[in-house]
């Protein structure tokens, strides 16, 4: 009936998992306690759960990934602890079997839920706003994309309290990963979550190429569009041709392990090796999925607070697509060490130094608008000056890594994993935490608080510098990653200055919770009721902060570059005399109810529960398929409705 | 315990040469990567907003001199290394034959769960979680894994190679010095892992050959009923010696795909 679940599952016997999932039950089920005490239910089925709109969705999007923030940070501080204390003869306070689970998680959490919903958050709510639009191409499967990523992170955390994480590391290689050397859940937790995430990041990615491409405001042609939204453009065309390669390297390793079959397997003819080009296939791209969209958002903060036009428009988007395109020819880097001929190294190496060329051009752009400009040291201008100064180090030890002889020495050791968090900490968490800042007070009409917001950022740009330098240098002694401990002492004193690095992160990430309460406590006084606080240059600003439902009153005409500020520059435009009614669609419990599904047939996949695996997909498949045929008709937003609402803008009175 | 230098230390002429493309590959970047910190450092407090004796020109976005420019210096860095990377990569392939005049030492190296098994495939003798080397002699190795993916590495003689079921890599190393270097694994393999640990005895010829005529009378032997067995037992971090090893063992571990799990896991 159940499977393979039994009592068994929860780990009991093992305090420190039931104390964590303990405080993770109780937390939630205080906050569920508190919403139907007060009566937030309705509020938030209607306003939140099934809302369509995309600035909703990018709004939860971004909740999801600071609250995975806080999960995948647990488990690194964890990390560092376990390696500050395991060396010489002791082991330390975790077991292989949890320590391995841990990295697994850790890594696993912090791409594809971290990382991966903060993008796909900020472009959601952006990208619409700046291309003058109301909402993205398909407002139902925006939510049944959030709904699905959130659904996959939802399992990752049930393999907390019922049963096990994989113990692979993040992209769990077989054989390590096939039934014979792990049997347990652990693997299968990983699979089905990321198949359902990746299921709805898949949808975003064409959500979203198809809102760029067909929805533009008139006027707005491909030179015209600011820079974040080519980058977010490039990210989604990467997510488009990258993620069915990864559904489709899981789909082998799932029938690998459910199915007898031999895809990887040693035996039956089968070739892991396949499955490690394959998921880098994805999984260099995905570098870029991530990456592009950050150098979209210095590209704005740059030119927003340098009071200047971005420099080398041009150059730029060239840069963006080159790295696009680039991104998908360099995939073998990740595996020199393999034994692939001279040759093959060689031209893998090269392809792959070729990115830094356009990657380059972006840096000395952003110099040149910094030249001459009149820098405001807003935070987000911390931030993308952290990002600068830290992303050259980490791209000059990633060139390194592309040289192969080099790479014979570094690989898989510490220097890796110092070289890949330099640059997903340096440019992706820099740049979301950039635009968290700078696009704030468009989502909510008011701004943050800045000393906090300096606090936080000087937190994470030491912490950094503390947490990963010293794992640059004992990855040159010798030391690999994954290791659960290890002999050499002289190791041991990176270790505890790389722990202390760590904490000094975590005041960071503590400065931005404070900076979020103490900024919604004063809020009143923190209002912007101008709609534009930064003196920006793109159409977001033009509206409300928080933008109505419908983004903007009157379709913008688009006449160039930075169309706002040429608005600006050609004083305020006449507020026409009628409005024409705007229909917005109608909200849908579609994405909800399918991620419900979604986690109903994850669960009973992984633990064999056949009958309810059935259920679920067959429940996932008629709300998204069969509701997704209704008709709904759309909300009309009147025309004095509209009047109205202008009116209270323009008089700068009441926020919309 | 042995100190462990790591690749900065390089105790022969792979490591050596590694170490030297990865100085010289930073030193050119470097030339590029010091300015760019500096002009950003030397930018953002010039132009700042309360700096009124700066220029300020609101409107200047474009330059074709600049612009043809910042596209020339990353890629003139980028020609430079990738002549780097191409020589680099071929002259230190890992499968290609050190030159030399000293008949190579061919050594066959088998990744077990968790533990290192090393056969020296001409002497008849195998040793378990330890390599004994004359040093001046070119290493030639052969490995394969008789289960997981792990990876060969001896930080202070050069290039890793991964270990992988049903195939061979091959890897050229040479000791210059004699001394005792640490070696694991690169490449995470389940729980038993962080033991993968194996100590590289580099020694004198001479030392060699009596370390050799004394396991070759001592040892015991391993036959394919003792390498089953030995693939079986799980996490190992006992150092042995074997006499007389069985003719062709290497070449049937490699064969076999049957991939003896030794992974304990509940479940």
């Amino acid at each position: 009936m159940l499977g393979k679940l039994t009592w068994q599952a929860i780990p009991f016997n093992e305090p420190p998992a039931m104390a964590a999932s303990g405080m993770i039950v109780v937390g939630i089920i205080a906050i569920l306690a508190l919403i139907t005490r007060k009566g937030w239910w309705p509020y938030l089925w209607r306003e939140w759960l099934t809302s369509v709109d995309h600035k909703r969705i990018g709004v939860m999007y971004v909740i999801l990934a600071l609250v995975l923030l806080l999960r995948g940070f647990s488990d690194a501080i964890m990390m560092r602890t376990q390696l500050a204390m395991a060396a010489g003869g002791a082991s330390g306070y975790l077991p292989p079997e949890h320590y391995d689970q841990i990295f697994s998680a850790h890594g696993t959490i912090m791409i594809f839920f971290m990382a991966m919903p903060f993008v796909i958050g900020l472009m959601n709510f952006v990208v619409p706003l700046q291309l003058g639009v109301r909402d993205v191409a398909f407002p139902v499967l925006n939510s049944v994309s959030f709904w699905l990523t959130a659904a996959g992170a939802l399992l990752v955390n049930v393999s907390l309290m019922v049963g096990e994480f994989a113990r692979t590391g993040w992209l769990a290689y077989p054989p390590l990963s096939e039934l014979a050397y792990s049997p347990g859940v652990g693997v299968d937790y990983y699979l089905w979550s990321l198949q359902i995430s990746g299921l709805g990041t898949l949808l975003a990615g064409i959500n979203m190429v198809t809102t760029i491409l067909k929805l533009r405001a008139p006027g707005m042609t491909y030179m015209r569009m600011p820079v974040f939204c080519w980058t977010a453009l490039c990210s989604c065309m990467l997510i488009v041709a990258a993620f069915p390669v990864l559904t489709a390297t899981f789909g082998m390793l799932l029938l690998d392990r459910y199915a007898g079959m031999h895809f990887f397997t040693n035996t039956g003819g089968g070739n892991f090796m396949m499955y490690v080009n394959l998921i880098w296939v994805w999984g260099h791209p995905e570098v870029y999925i991530l990456v592009l969209p950050a150098f979209g958002i210095f590209s704005e903060v740059v030119a927003t607070f340098s009071g200047k036009q971005l420099f080398g428009y041009r150059s730029m988007v060239l840069a963006t697509l080159a790295i696009c395109v680039l991104s998908f020819m360099v995939w073998l880097h990740h595996f020199f060490t393999m034994g692939a001929g001279a040759d093959v190294n060689a031209v893998f190496g090269i392809m792959s130094m070729i990115i830094a060329i356009p990657t380059g051009v972006k840096l000395f752009n952003w110099l040149f608008t910094m030249f001459r400009g009149r820098i405001r040291f807003e935070v987000p201008v911390l931030w993308s000056l952290g990002f600068m100064v830290t992303f050259v180090m980490g791209g000059l030890t990633g060139v390194l890594l592309a040289v192969p002889p080099a790479n014979f020495i570094l690989h898989d050791s510490l220097f890796l994993v110092a070289h890949f968090h330099n640059v997903i900490i340096g440019a992706v968490v820099f740049g979301v935490m950039a635009g968290y800042d700078y696009w704030f007070p468009k989502a909510f009409g008011f701004t943050l608080h800045r000393g906090l917001g300096r606090v936080s950022f000087w937190c994470w740009f030491v912490g950094f510098y503390l947490a990963f330098f010293p794992l640059y240098a004992v990855g040159l002694l010798g030391m690999t990653r994954r290791m659960q401990h290890y002999a050499d002492l002289s190791w041991q004193p990176y270790m505890m200055v790389a722990e202390g690095g760590a904490v000094v992160i975590l005041c960071g990430i503590l400065a931005t919770i404070l900076q979020l309460v103490v900024s919604i406590r004063t809020r009143e006084r923190r209002r912007d009721l101008s709609g534009d606080p930064w003196n920006g240059r793109t159409l977001e600003w033009s509206t409300a902060s928080p933008p109505p439902v419908y983004n903007f009153a009157v379709m913008p005409q688009v006449e160039s570059l930075d169309a706002f500020w040429a608005t600006k520059q050609r004083a305020a435009a006449k507020a026409p005399e009628q409005y024409p009614a705007i229909e917005v669609p109608r909200n849908s419990p579609n994405g909800f109810l399918t991620a419900f599904f979604a986690v109903v047939s994850g669960f009973a996949l992984i633990w064999h529960i056949w009958w309810l695996a059935i259920l679920g997909v067959a429940g996932a498949l008629t709300i998204l398929v069969a509701f997704g045929w209704m008709q709904r008709t759309p909300v009309e937003v009147s025309g004095e409705q509209l009047a109205a609402d202008e009116r209270a803008r323009r008089s700068g009175l009441v926020p919309v | 315990m042995s100190r462990a230098e790591g690749v900065l230390d390089p105790q022969g002429p792979i490591a050596a040469a590694d170490r030297e493309i990865l100085f010289n590959a930073t030193v050119i970047m470097l030339v590029v990567v010091i300015p760019v910190i500096l002009l950003t450092l030397a930018f953002a407090w010039w132009y700042r907003a309360s700096n009124t004796r700066a220029a300020y020109t609101p409107d200047w976005a474009h330059s074709g001199r600049i612009e043809f420019v910042v596209w020339s210096i990353p890629a003139m860095v980028v020609l430079l290394l990738a002549a780097v990377a191409w020589t680099g990569s071929h002259d230190l392939d890992p499968a290609r034959a050190l030159a030399s005049k000293v008949k190579p030492l061919r050594i066959e190296v088998v990744a077990l769960d968790w533990k290192w098994l090393f056969i020296y495939p001409d002497l008849r003798v195998a040793t378990l979680n330890q390599l004994t080397v004359p040093t001046g002699v070119p290493l030639q190795f052969e490995l394969t894994s008789a289960n997981v993916m792990n990876a060969f590495w001896v930080p202070q003689l050069g290039s890793q190679i991964s270990t992988m079921p049903g195939m061979t890599t091959h890897l050229n190393l040479l000791a210059e010095h004699s001394g005792d270097f640490p070696g694991l694994s690169a490449n995470f393999s389940g729980e038993g892992f962080s033991d993968m640990r194996f100590v590289v005895h580099a020694v004198p010829a001479a030392a060699f050959s009596s370390w050799l005529a004394v396991t070759q009378a001592q040892g015991a032997a391993l036959d394919a009923g003792a390498y089953s067995q030995l693939a079986r037992s799980g996490a190992d971090v006992s150092i042995r010696d074997y006499g007389r090893v069985e003719r062709g063992l290497f070449e049937r571990i490699q064969h076999d795909t049957s991939g003896t799990p030794a992974h304990s896991m509940e479940q």
